[in-house]
């Protein structure tokens, strides 16, 4: 699993784009932002815990059919389905190494674009905390979802529409914690809930991703 | 004999023949009962005025909106464990079924939220959770589409609908946190057994709820039925190619 994971940390690198193009993403959605609704320093306040949650979540769901989709073109995916490794670990390592590749970043980057939108002081440390919290969900949702689409021509668009609405909760509880941290309230009913969904989906969506990838090489 | 038998798609279609004309027939009887008595024989709400007799299209919908996820989870868990065709096309033909019954929801939701609230759309708790669950049915759907091979299609979008109930019934609940809205609670609560809905309107609104129930079920086998036959006509047209 260690040696997966160190593979698919070096293809990331090496390729270029995994890493920096998901961070660029999120750089350029929070930067057009004030165009859009007005450089106003209160409305930008208001509104920034959402609008960081929702281009984080945005710029993860754009590198996400690079999971399975490279190895699958170019053949190492069934090797590594009959390899000794089984294949919830796969799918496991998988959606670690997405998350080291974009959630990671993403969450590092988060306090300086807070800053660019007029993020409430007391609310950075929650905006860090969340997003570790909330990220490896998901990374992980979105393996599942490049494992039911892996197989499929132009399943980019599809896997969005599979993706987003299964988004939803931790967006919710991701932006509510931010919110409630930005207000001085404590954010920490937010945070469990992101913590479980975070575990849950760890522990359970591995079998579903490898019983979606099993049905897609059959 | 057993249930399992009627997982034979010849036997489902034959025992269901004669059955479809009944249900569809019980389900257009107890509609219309339901809507002209809802419709021109209840009194006008003292507050609401005649706009309540909306009820009895949204709240039957919105309940069968949910049951038919429901639904489409016990297919999908039968298809998985027991690998029963009819039952993998049973959950296709019930997603669009279902979206539309969202749809109406929202519609008639949206048309009675708008003289009673002042606005057509709020994002509460409940509307924004149908909402969801509307998007929940367009994935499930899309994937069907995409999917050449109807075995593979079936397995995935099993997989997909497990995952997104478990997702749906988060959502539900998340999306409590975050506003507290304009809709009333649970008219009919279950548990209780105490209902907000005086008895005028509650024994319409009743007939309505079994009327959309059993048309959805006429809905589900008449489009099992149209299912297994394209099938059929598939594996025909593959064979007179080969």
């Amino acid at each position: 699993m260690i040696a997966l994971l160190r593979r698919d940390l070096a293809l990331a690198v090496r390729a270029g784009g995994g890493f920096g193009l998901g961070l660029a993403f999120f750089l350029i959605v929070v930067v057009l932002v004030p165009f859009g609704v007005g450089p106003e320093a209160e409305v930008l306040t208001r509104i920034a815990p959402g609008i960081l949650w929702v281009a984080a979540l945005l710029a993860a769901l754009l590198s996400l059919d690079r999971i399975f989709a490279l190895d699958f073109e170019d053949g190492s995916l069934p090797l590594l389905a009959t390899s000794p490794l089984p294949l919830e670990g796969v799918a496991l390592v998988k959606g670690i190494a997405h998350w080291i590749t974009t959630g990671l970043p993403l969450t590092l980057a988060a306090p300086a674009l807070g800053f660019l939108l007029n993020l409430a002081p007391t609310a950075y440390l929650w905006l860090l905390l969340s997003l570790a919290l909330g990220t490896p969900a998901l990374s992980m949702i979105g393996t599942f979802g490049a494992a039911l689409t892996v197989g499929l021509r132009r399943g980019g668009l599809l896997m969005s529409l599979l993706v987003l609405p299964l988004y939803v909760p931790t967006l919710i509880f991701g932006a509510e914690a931010v919110r409630r941290g930005a207000d001085g309230l404590d954010p920490s009913t937010s945070l469990l809930m992101l913590a479980g969904i975070t575990l849950g989906s760890f522990a359970l969506l591995p079998f579903a991703a490898s019983l979606a990838l099993r049905v897609n090489l059959r | 004999m057993s249930i399992w038998e009627y997982a034979n798609p010849k036997k489902f279609i034959a025992t269901t023949t004669p059955l479809v004309p009944w249900v569809m027939g019980l389900a257009i009887a107890c509609l219309v009962v339901g809507l002209v008595w809802g419709f021109f024989f209840t009194p006008d709400d003292f507050r609401q005025g005649s706009t309540v007799k909306i009820i009895y299209l949204h709240v039957p919908s919105a309940l069968m909106a949910i049951n038919a996820w429901f639904m489409m989870l016990l297919a999908s868990l039968i298809w998985l464990v027991r690998r029963h065709h009819v039952s993998a096309l049973a959950a296709r033909a019930a997603a669009p079924i279902g979206i539309v019954m969202t749809l109406i929801a929202l519609i008639t939701g949206a048309i009675w939220g708008q003289p009673m609230w002042g606005t057509w759309w709020a994002w509460d708790p409940r509307l924004t959770s149908f909402l969801i669950l509307f998007l929940f049915y367009l994935g499930y759907i899309a994937l069907w589409e995409a999917i050449e091979d109807p075995d593979t299609a079936a397995d995935l979008t099993s997989v997909l609908c497990i995952v997104g109930s478990v997702f749906a019934v988060l959502s539900r609940y998340a999306v409590n946190f975050w506003n507290q809205g304009l809709h009333q609670g649970t008219s009919v609560p279950v548990a209780t057994g105490e209902r907000s809905v005086s008895d005028v309107f509650f024994v319409p609104l009743l007939i309505c709820m079994v009327g959309f129930g059993i048309l959805f079920l006429g809905l589900v086998l008449i489009r099992t039925r149209t299912e297994i036959r394209a099938r059929r006509m598939k594996a025909l047209e593959a064979r007179m190619r080969s």
